[in-house]
């Protein structure tokens, strides 16, 4: 018993999303097909048991959840016209097991299709690829789970209703498309960062699921050098993450992190997809970000802060692709190499809503104002920054920040 | 799959249709594309419609019936006329709708149409 719910518990975590993505490419139906997969499974503990588990589990959880759609076709009398048809294409659809296709870059390309809204697009990947529920994806959004299961409920029935394309953007839309995708992954990636020291804990672990994601498209589009930068941007950041606490659970700051205690082995699979993707020479924000983050992981190697290869990408960020990240990553570098003047310009430029209330443009206007002297007036930016934390460990890191200016 | 464009147009657009400056342009902005579309036999239907000026609301509440001048809404923007078309998925009616004269200067909306109702299950 325990090998069987072993086994389907293993192949639902290894096969759901390509499994999903097979029973939904025809019909577009995704939440058909994720009841058909659920009574799949059900299916499986119940006979695996008995009968021995099958040489594949994946295809016969497959040819299950196909016979399950097939039967809720025979009852729904609206459709009778089509069942001939449908049958005869699900009849030619069941191939060999071992081989059947992967469909899952089709189904992440609906996901983040422009016609979605773009708030539910990394959820809709998360249950879909990955199977996590709607209670889960709600806590890691700070949504009450009926709320999400609503939006995603709706999210599916556009895409069935509406017909969106079940295919692989054509190369003229791909660069944009293929964009949305990434973002929409690298929004899991941040909420799992943000989470993973925080008071909310729905979020821990959606870093390693944005890593699962981030390494299939790769696997699935080994030529899209943007795809690569992503997942190299999200490996240098995982392998500090424990090196942003010490061990009272005090926030340390890159700077001053011990580099022993980044994870080597992510560090240098970064280094080697950023490589390949520069073989492709084609630039993009990604690439871009992880090359910050690249030299951000020389500094122990060769013992100083490259401050003008990071001023350089960020200038490169800025004019490429500008956001108030951008900019701010660009002024905070350009304090700490002593081109305050600049970093200050830069911070008053920015548009006044969107500074408002953005965390790290009050840190940088502290620091840049502490370095030109005026204490007082950083240490307000910096009391404005404390009261926009949540990390109460960054809080604490923030306070000593204004001491020490004050000093 | 029929997709229904609702095609809209701001004021500004209404006004040049009769204006004879720019009345030639307007109309033949709006030709080129249902040309394209009829060259592509995408076409199932459709029409442009009068300006909101000439539009009515009717509304019966309680069995009286009241009557307004004018759109429903009163928008920048108001329907100026509609095409059905029949292509195989979103992605290529919102190509057929990015075409329009009105998609960049306004706005166009694009629905599904609801296949024919079959008879309710016995």
């Amino acid at each position: 018993m325990n090998s069987a719910r072993d086994t389907a518990e293993r192949v639902a975590r290894a096969s759901y999303g390509r499994l999903i993505a097979i029973l939904s490419a025809r019909s577009r139906d995704i939440a058909a097909a994720e009841d058909a997969l659920a009574e799949a499974f059900a299916s499986a503990l119940r006979s695996w048991p008995d009968s021995g588990l099958p040489t594949n589990p994946e295809s016969w959880l497959l040819t299950a959840a196909r016979n399950v759609m097939k039967n809720q076709l025979r009852h729904r009398s609206i459709v009778e016209a089509a069942i001939p048809e449908l049958l005869a294409h699900s009849e030619t659809m069941v191939e060999d097991g071992a081989t059947f296709p992967d469909e899952r870059l089709k189904l992440l390309f609906v996901c983040a299709h422009p016609a979605i809204d773009a708030g539910i697009r990394t959820p809709l990947m998360l249950q879909t690829i990955l199977g996590l529920d709607a209670v889960r994806i709600g806590s890691a959004f700070l949504v009450p789970p009926t709320t999400m299961g609503q939006r995603l409920t709706r999210a599916k029935a556009k895409i069935k209703d509406a017909r969106l394309r079940f295919e692989l953007p054509s190369a003229d839309d791909m660069p944009q498309r293929l964009s949305e995708v990434l973002e929409a992954i690298y929004a899991a990636y941040g909420i799992g960062w943000d989470a993973a020291y925080g008071v909310e804990a729905g979020g821990r672990g959606l870093t390693d699921e944005a890593i699962y994601l981030g390494r299939l498209v790769v696997s699935l589009m080994p030529n899209e050098p943007e795809a690569m930068g992503l997942l190299a941007l999200m490996l240098y950041c995982d392998a500090r993450r424990d090196a942003r606490r010490d061990e009272l659970g005090q926030f340390v700051p890159l700077d001053r992190q011990d580099a022993r205690q980044w994870k080597r082995d992510l560090i240098i699979e970064a280094e080697n997809l950023l490589t390949a993707a520069s073989r492709h020479a084609r630039f993009g924000r990604f690439q871009c970000e992880a090359a910050i983050q690249s030299v951000h992981a020389q500094r122990p190697i060769t013992g100083r802060k490259n401050y003008e290869a990071i001023i350089t990408l960020y200038r490169l960020l800025a004019q490429h692709r500008p956001s108030i990240g951008a900019t701010i990553g660009l002024a905070a570098v350009l304090v700490e190499a002593g081109q305050v003047k600049e970093a200050m310009s830069l911070l008053d430029e920015l548009a006044a809503d969107a500074k408002l209330t953005y965390q790290p443009y009050w840190v940088t206007r502290g620091k840049a104002l502490h370095a030109l002297g005026e204490i007082r007036t950083g240490n307000k930016a910096i009391q404005t920054a404390i009261g926009l934390t949540e990390d109460a460990p960054v809080r604490a890191f923030l306070r000593a920040l204004l001491s020490s200016g004050a000093g | 799959m029929q997709y229904m464009l609702l095609l809209n147009e701001p004021e500004a657009e209404f006004a040049k249709r009769n204006d004879p400056d720019q009345a030639a342009a307007y109309w033949g902005g709006w030709n080129a594309f249902i040309g394209a579309m009829a060259q592509a036999g995408v076409i199932v239907k459709g029409d442009g419609l009068q300006g909101p000026h000439t539009a009515t609301t009717v509304r019966v509440r309680d069995g009286k019936r009241t009557v307004q001048d004018g759109p429903f809404a009163d928008t920048k923007e108001q329907l100026g006329g509609y095409f059905v078309i029949e292509v195989p998925d979103l992605d290529t009616a919102l190509e057929w709708a990015a075409r329009s004269p009105s998609a960049s200067y306004a706005s166009v909306e694009v629905r599904p149409v609801l296949p024919p109702m079959s008879p309710p299950a016995s």
